[in-house]
């Protein structure tokens, strides 16, 4: 079954089918590229410090070329994440009432939880040096 | 609700031989699952410890250090490895190449091969070093 008649099946709204779900899929596929080279930036990040402990990473955080591709791994995190476990839901939640509340409720706590962490980000990068 | 009972549910795990494509496809949906609940959950832990000072950071030192935690980072580090290397060989798939049965088996394997080798080479720099 394509994914179009399967759209129609599960009851995705019209505006949502045909050449919009072709763009949603590429929409996905560009955060997961984003995500992957923010991925690879922090993991070499970490390696590159001198030391992890509380002042080495709030010096690292406190400057633009750590705490702008922090802030953009938040948000790409947080993003990739949702759009993930929303796949996840609609493939095993089958009630629609129950979807769509599950993934209210996940995208909530996705922009909760990245509003957190970029709120002590910015307490990082704009607080008195320590 | 009206799906008829005697069908059988995706993904029929109970009918297909396991394979390496089978094995990688379920990793990335787990790995995926837990980097984004246990994985984000840390991330907002950590850089709320940064930004709390030395003591904050002292209670997550603490916990990172403990047996439990350690295993529970060592666990993210090689959902972050095989989820990254599946992701890029899923976006390579997504293009249409790499279809033919032997490619895509090898390639697979890789990706488990390669997580769990980026895993013990990570870990053994970091403990190595004494941090």
């Amino acid at each position: 079954m394509s994914k179009i008649e399967n759209a129609a099946k599960v009851g995705i709204p019209d505006a949502f089918q045909g050449h919009q779900l072709g763009e949603h899929w590429i929409r996905e596929r560009q955060w997961s590229a984003a995500m992957l080279l923010l991925g690879i930036w922090l993991l070499a990040s970490l390696l590159m410090l001198p030391g992890l402990d509380q002042r080495t990473l709030s010096e690292w955080l406190r400057g633009a070329s750590g705490a702008v591709p922090m802030a953009l791994f938040i948000i790409v995190s947080f993003k990739h994440g949702l759009d993930g476990l929303k796949v996840v839901v609609d493939d095993y939640v089958q009630d629609d009432g129950n979807r769509f509340l599950l993934i209210g409720l996940l995208s909530f706590i996705a922009i909760g939880g990245a509003g957190i962490a970029l709120f002590a980000l910015a307490r990082i990068a704009f607080g008195a040096a320590a | 609700m009206a799906r008829n009972p005697s069908r059988p549910l995706s993904p029929h795990l109970t009918v297909w031989r396991w394979g390496p494509g089978m094995v990688v496809s379920i990793l990335h949906r787990v790995t995926g699952g837990a980097l984004s609940v246990a994985g984000l959950a840390l991330l907002v832990w950590w850089l709320a410890a940064i930004a709390g000072g030395p003591a904050a950071f002292a209670d997550l030192a603490a916990a990172a250090k403990h047996p439990v935690g350690l295993i529970v980072l060592i666990g993210i580090s090689w959902a972050f490895f095989q989820h990254l290397l599946s992701g890029m060989r899923h976006l390579v798939l997504d293009t249409g190449a790499g279809y033919e049965l032997g490619t895509n088996k090898s390639w697979a394997l890789a990706t488990i091969v390669g997580s769990i080798a980026l895993t013990i080479a990570l870990w053994a720099n970091i403990l190595g070093a004494g941090a």
